[in-house]
């Protein structure tokens, strides 16, 4: 069967979730090859926490450029490891780094481009989610190898006993893709809160919290949610807007989703209207959000919200 | 400096949309400027504004550069209202139908012709929601890649560019000699609304259309016929069933709450 590469992201000392994601959905269009880029004498403690996913070779490419002068230098490093691997397909974790390698990845070796899939059949076709979830579209690359980014919790993870070889591979990076310079870097300020585009339940505030998201944060603590928010409270500087949920903010998709004091404006609903169950929480009984909701409560944020968590709480114990 | 902004004229983000044969059918709704693209006309203003003050002739200038049909000339007048030079715009019946491939081959030849020392762009167009085009555009291009800037600090005698790159992934300080891609957040500033004389001064501005033959493309490497990628069907999502919706009489908590332990959500 033919290698099916897949990038493996990680933060230096963890390998991301989407890995083992990525290795399942690879298995089912051949065999799954994952690349681990990393820093000299990093790689192997990445690939050893492959253990159990079903990746079954890694190729770990240990080159300090990548670091130091950013995608165009993975996009080399790929791109080399993809001539000697010859795959027929690469695949890539939806990131605005993931997406940006993909695309050049695609110009640089000739295939097409697509991303943001939400699923992958055997017959390297996709299926995406477009125009803020009111549309499903399947789509396939006709020319080239594909390259293909799929948004992270797209599948479960299927467990393996990989990956069974890890092998060293060796590159060189030109000067043409050493032309940024990057000269200091730090990670997302995280809190204990996970991941929005990750999360299986995401809590959101809007104009509704009046800039107030301890109700909202109380209720993500309790449920070990994310916290999301609508464009008008990071507009309004109430919320980071790293955690906005909308067209132009995050797309998520989890298996519950609580908009609290949001109005439902077209704008957010296309970043969350593939969520499988969605709770609303708004004064207005007319706010277009309740046409969505599954469960919608008319009524103040800051009496029902506290009222649901001492039930939870409650019937839990 | 010659700065370029590539701008895309999209359906307006508020609007529903529809789609025929796969494709979005953009007739049927009201087609503004990337509300995105805004922020990188605001941004290489602001850098060129204070270099160009007092100066007759403006030293430096931003060209609009965009791809689609005729009326993508509204988007751009917008653009042109806001301060930015000029236009070019690349309209031909041929390019119906590109993928992110074509768009960045054209692109990248009109940019790479009209002699720019950097490049402009927001960090995604509203309706297709990539996000690959800026990095495709310095690949093909062989220029540095500066993209998801949160803040750019442009040294015009120096010929650099030093940006903050904020994602997911954190924040990263990284330069780069021209010729560079930029692009720019959301968060990086306000963009102004064009002022009347904004307005009036723009419709003197001018607008080069050019066709495929103009630029030296052949119509088979673009459009439906030449993309790398095809969409095979398109379905509309199926409307969500109507849920349960309650006042709170002083229980709506309480009600919540057992609606998410009973459906075992919780």
């Amino acid at each position: 069967m033919a290698n099916v590469l897949f990038l493996i992201d990680h933060d230096g000392s963890k390998v991301a979730k989407t890995a083992g994601e990525l290795a399942t959905f690879a298995k089912r269009v051949g065999s799954p090859v994952g690349v681990i880029i990393a820093n000299s004498g990093s790689g192997d403690a990445l690939a050893s926490q492959l253990g159990g996913t079903e990746v079954e070779r890694v190729v770990v490419v240990e080159n300090d450029d990548v670091a130091k002068h950013g995608i165009a230098a993975a996009v080399s490093v790929l791109a080399q490891v993809a001539a000697e691997q010859e795959p027929s397909a690469v695949l890539v974790a939806s990131s605005a780094r993931g997406k940006e390698i993909a695309g050049r990845l695609a110009l640089r070796t000739g295939g097409g481009v697509i991303t943001d899939a939400v699923d992958l059949k055997a017959d390297l076709s996709t299926t995406q989610s477009v125009f803020g979830g009111s549309f499903t579209v399947n789509a396939k690359v006709k020319v080239g190898t594909p390259v293909i980014t799929i948004r992270p919790s797209s599948n479960e993870a299927g467990a393996g006993s990989g990956p069974a070889s890890v092998e060293k591979f060796a590159v060189t990076i030109e000067a043409k893709d050493k032309t940024v310079a990057i000269t200091n870097s730090q990670p997302p300020v995280k809190g204990g809160r996970p991941d929005l585009t990750e999360a299986k339940i995401v809590i959101s505030g809007g104009r509704g919290t009046n800039g107030n998201f301890v109700e909202v944060e109380a209720m993500a603590d309790l449920l070990g949610a994310a916290v999301g928010a609508s464009r008008a409270a990071t507009d309004a500087g109430w919320y980071p807007h790293t955690h906005q949920v909308g067209q132009t903010g995050k797309t998520v998709s989890p298996q519950l989703y609580i908009a609290c004091g949001i109005s439902g404006a077209i704008q957010h609903r296309a970043g969350m209207q593939t969520s499988k169950t969605i709770v609303a929480i708004n004064k207005d009984p007319e706010a277009p959000i309740f046409d969505l909701a599954d469960f919608g409560v008319v009524g103040d944020l800051f009496a029902v919200l506290p009222q649901a968590r001492e039930t939870i709480k409650s019937k839990r114990a | 400096m010659k700065i370029a902004i590539c701008v895309k004229q999209v359906p307006d983000s508020w609007a529903e949309k529809k789609m025929v044969g796969g494709r979005l059918d953009r007739e049927s709704v009201d087609a503004v400027l990337n509300d995105l693209d805004e922020y990188a006309i605001e941004e290489a203003l602001r850098i060129i504004e204070p270099l160009n003050e007092g100066k007759e002739t403006p030293e430096h200038t931003i060209t609009l550069i965009s791809m689609g049909p005729d009326r993508t000339t509204e988007a751009i007048r917008k653009g042109l209202s806001m301060g930015a030079d000029s236009g070019l715009l690349v309209s031909d019946a041929a390019l119906a139908g590109s993928d992110a491939v074509a768009t960045a081959k054209v692109l990248s030849k009109v940019i790479q012709d009209g002699g720019f020392d950097l490049v402009f762009c927001g960090t995604e167009s509203t309706d297709a929601r990539m996000s690959v085009i800026p990095a495709m555009l310095a690949e093909s291009l062989g220029w540095a890649q500066l993209t998801f800037a949160g803040s750019v600090k442009v040294d015009a005698s120096a010929k650099s560019v030093e940006i903050a790159r904020m994602t997911e992934s954190g924040v990263e300080n990284m330069s780069a000699n021209f010729p560079c891609v930029v692009s720019v957040i959301e968060k990086i500033n306000e963009p102004r609304y064009p002022s009347f004389k904004g307005i009036m001064a723009a419709k003197k501005k001018q607008i080069d259309t050019k066709a495929l033959a103009d630029i030296g493309i052949a119509a088979g490497d673009v459009g439906l016929s030449g993309a790398w990628s095809e969409v095979l069907e398109a379905n509309p999502r199926p409307a969500r069933e109507k849920g349960v919706k309650l006042e709170d009489a002083g229980d709506g908590g309480t009600k919540l709450a057992d609606y998410l332990l009973e459906k075992r959500l919780v």
